[in-house]
């Protein structure tokens, strides 16, 4: 597992740094380690740490202040809620609950399985569709409580074909 | 020969355009040159995509809107092929989408939806890069300053600072490298202007940009883009790059001796950034968070350089009051306020989208005559303007005019310009409350009464929904706000108890209703209701299947009971009746 993660910090672009040389450089840093990796392992930060020159403490400092990296790995579908404002004077709220209750799993979270991630964004930019929802790239609009449950259910029927197919 | 024209800013891919988009290019393959397939940016009817416009060779053109894959089959064979438009489809022509264009004034967003943003070619066609040619070929960068001060453009972020006088201080300061930035970290839930302009115009923002460092004698430039706009990032990148290959960016720019560059930043999720200072200290790699001013980034900024900032509008209309001079500029608008703004529209509004209006309008005129009014007819409540910083206000108030200092008055701001409606539906508390709860998240942390004073006033606007609240906790929100404003190094802090300031100001009564009488009146706060069946129900047993705590009872088709013992007011059962039986009070 280790040799594993070795290999793969070679893969992101660690070039970022030389170029610029100077410290604005971690975010672009960070941004392309966690779009290698899909997060920010404790590791990733002692490894550009060790390029940088920066303190792991300061660049982990950078991390958990911006929204956007995260230190764990997110599920197979990740799933954001709009809360924007048209969303929200439009029911976002309902559309919380739902999944809530049919993936038993809240903001933050990723489900046991490893299988649905829920996320909040402020806004995804298509008010007209409110409550929007996106899995992955895929965009539901015009949510109903109903719908969205229509919608999460063909998601599980996924999953559970594709963990057989896995198994097979 | 025809041009179909597919609007593939985010709002048209999120409602399905690159599927559209692929459908006219499997049509394309079938009937082999019979149109040219173009893409374009928003063009402001985000309430009726998928938009495709179809036009002739003569210049003459109609739009269709509410496009899927399924109807571009028709549209070739009887439109393209045939000849005939579809009329039931249309949404530019006769009698149709009256009155959404003609109050609007179209300067930020001249380009929006008509060209490829895409293309320099097309850009450059509409007169694109003609102000930067001849600011830096003709005037002298005092004379650039000069002219932006006359048309007494202000800027658009909602700061609203004369940009022609910043840039006088930018250029003033002593300093060898200076910088130029250009913020697009547009953060306001409810706004997205400046992705729209990004995606449809990127040129036009860099056109601005560069005749900003031309007047302050910058070399170098940062646009930092919020991350979650991906499609924005992407336009941006391939516009800088046709610039650099046709020399209106890189060394001896239309060959005078000035050389310009521009980078872009990649914002990685935090509010707070949009603030100049932690902006600055986000592209210098650490958390971003505010500092103290003085010194003011004209004077130290970016690795302590003096910097300009300005916002992607602001930018977006210089290179047209450089091409057009600022008198005309300025006789668009109010003594106060010039030129024109453009607004994001959202809430139950009857149009949703971009409208670009000049000064001087009212409130009034924008939602109903420029976006058609509220949705279903209902009571026409408030207007949030200017965000989480701004406020709300009451529909008996609106017919003041879009003007810095009268939308001041009221106590919301001008603000980056998104403009959120409320119908009779909208509970203000809970507004204030959604307004809060997002700046109490993106509270940076560094001044106390901003983390924490946020926090405490949260918790009593939580306890006033839930049926807890007093009529003292009136008074602390009030007392907390006043300190809150004074103790806050930024915008952000300052600005946070505004939607609950207006709000208490302008919808007291409503706040009392929750306290005194535990009632929501616009029925929105779930602690405060009470569920009841009336005599519509048809003993269906929806709702009592759906009900998690079966306190609904009754026998198949009677009408049903709700038990309000074990009611939890989760609202299950208003959601799924299909008879409207389900009453919540």
């Amino acid at each position: 597992m280790a040799e594993q993660t070795a290999e793969k910090f070679k893969t992101f672009n660690v070039d970022l740094w030389k170029y610029d040389g100077q410290a604005g450089a971690l975010i672009p840093l960070l941004q392309s380690a966690q779009d290698t990796y899909g997060y920010i392992s404790e590791k990733a930060i002692d490894y550009i740490s060790h390029i940088t020159g920066i303190p792991s403490a300061d660049i982990y400092g950078v991390v958990t202040f911006y929204a956007q990296f995260r230190t764990k790995p997110l599920g197979k579908y990740v799933i954001k809620v709009c809360n924007g404002t048209a969303c929200h004077v439009n029911g976002a709220k309902n559309i919380t609950d739902t999944i809530n209750d049919e993936l038993n799993i809240d903001y933050e979270e990723t489900s046991d399985d490893g299988s649905f991630s829920l996320l909040s964004v402020a806004c995804i930019g298509c008010c007209s569709l409110a409550p929007v929802i996106l899995i992955n790239d895929e965009t539901y609009g015009r949510l109903t409580p109903a719908k969205l449950r229509k919608v999460l259910r063909s998601y599980k029927q996924r999953v559970k074909k594709e963990a057989q197919t896995e198994a097979g | 020969m025809k041009t179909v024209k597919i609007g593939l800013g985010t709002c048209g891919i999120s409602a399905g355009g690159e599927k559209v988009y692929k459908a006219f290019q499997e049509e394309l393959n079938q009937h082999a040159g019979a149109f040219n397939l173009k893409e374009t940016g928003c063009i402001g009817m985000c309430y009726r995509e998928v938009l495709v416009e179809v036009s002739n060779g003569d210049g003459s053109a109609h739009m269709y809107g509410e496009v899927t894959p399924d109807r571009v089959g028709r549209i070739v064979e009887e439109d393209i092929v045939g000849d005939a438009t579809i009329d039931e489809w249309l949404v530019s022509g006769e009698g149709r989408e009256v009155g959404f264009f003609d109050k609007q004034q179209r300067i930020v967003l001249r380009n929006c939806g008509i060209i490829d943003p895409g293309s320099i070619d097309e850009y450059v066609e509409k007169g694109g890069y003609q102000g930067a040619r001849r600011a830096l070929t003709q005037m002298t960068p005092e004379q650039v300053i000069d002219e932006v001060i006359k048309s007494g453009l202000r800027g658009r972020g909602g700061g609203g600072f004369p940009t022609g006088t910043k840039w006088k201080f930018t250029r003033g300061a002593p300093g060898d490298k200076k910088y130029i930035i250009c913020n697009a970290d547009e953060g306001d839930p409810g706004a997205f202007m400046d992705r729209s302009i990004l995606e449809g115009d990127p040129s036009a923002v860099l056109e601005g940009m560069i005749i900003a460092a031309y007047a302050i004698g910058a070399v170098e430039a940062y646009v930092y883009c919020r991350a979650e706009y991906p499609k924005a990032i992407a336009r941006l990148r391939q516009a800088i790059a046709q610039a650099k290959k046709n020399g209106f960016l890189g060394d001896n720019i239309f060959g005078t001796d000035f050389s310009f560059n521009i980078k872009i930043k990649e914002g990685a999720g935090a509010f707070v950034c949009g603030e100049e200072t932690a902006l600055i200290a986000s592209i210098e790699g650490k958390r971003g968070m505010p500092r103290f001013r003085p010194p003011f980034p004209a004077q130290s900024g970016l690795w302590a350089s003096p910097t300009n900032i300005n916002n992607v509008e602001t930018y977006a209309n210089v290179p047209w009051i450089i091409l057009n001079g600022g008198d005309r500029f300025a006789a668009y608008g109010t003594e106060d306020s010039k030129g024109t703004k453009v607004f994001a529209m959202a809430g139950k509004v009857a149009r949703t989208g971009l409208v670009e209006v000049p000064m001087g309008v009212t409130i009034n005129e924008i939602i109903f005559d420029v976006c058609g009014g509220i949705i279903d007819n209902k009571q026409f409540k408030a207007v949030q303007m200017g965000g989480p910083s701004g406020g709300c206000i009451p529909a008996a108030m609106c017919d003041i005019q879009i003007d810095y200092q009268q939308i001041n008055k009221t106590g919301a701001i001008m603000g980056s310009g998104g403009l959120v409606v409320m119908d009779e539906n909208t509970c203000m508390v809970d507004v204030a409350k959604f307004f809060l709860t997002f700046t109490q998240a993106e509270s940076c942390g560094k001044c106390t009464f901003c983390r924490i004073g946020t926090k405490r006033m949260l918790e009593i606007l939580e306890r006033i929904t839930a049926g807890e609240g007093t009529m003292e906790d009136l008074d602390n929100l009030n007392e907390l706000s006043e300190q809150i404003k004074a103790a806050s190094l930024c915008g952000l802090g300052q600005g946070a108890p505004n939607p609950v300031l207006t709000t208490m100001k302008h919808f007291r009564e409503e706040y009392e209703a929750h306290i005194k009488d535990k009632k929501c009146p616009a029925h929105v706060c779930s602690a405060l209701l009470t569920y009841t069946i009336n005599e519509k129900c048809t003993g269906c047993t929806v709702c009592a299947t759906a009900c998690p705590t079966d306190a609904i009872f009754g026998a198949r088709k009677a009408v049903h009971m709700v038990d309000q013992n074990k009611c939890i007011k989760c609202g299950k059962c208003f959601t799924v009746c299909r008879f409207d039986a389900v009453v919540k009070d």
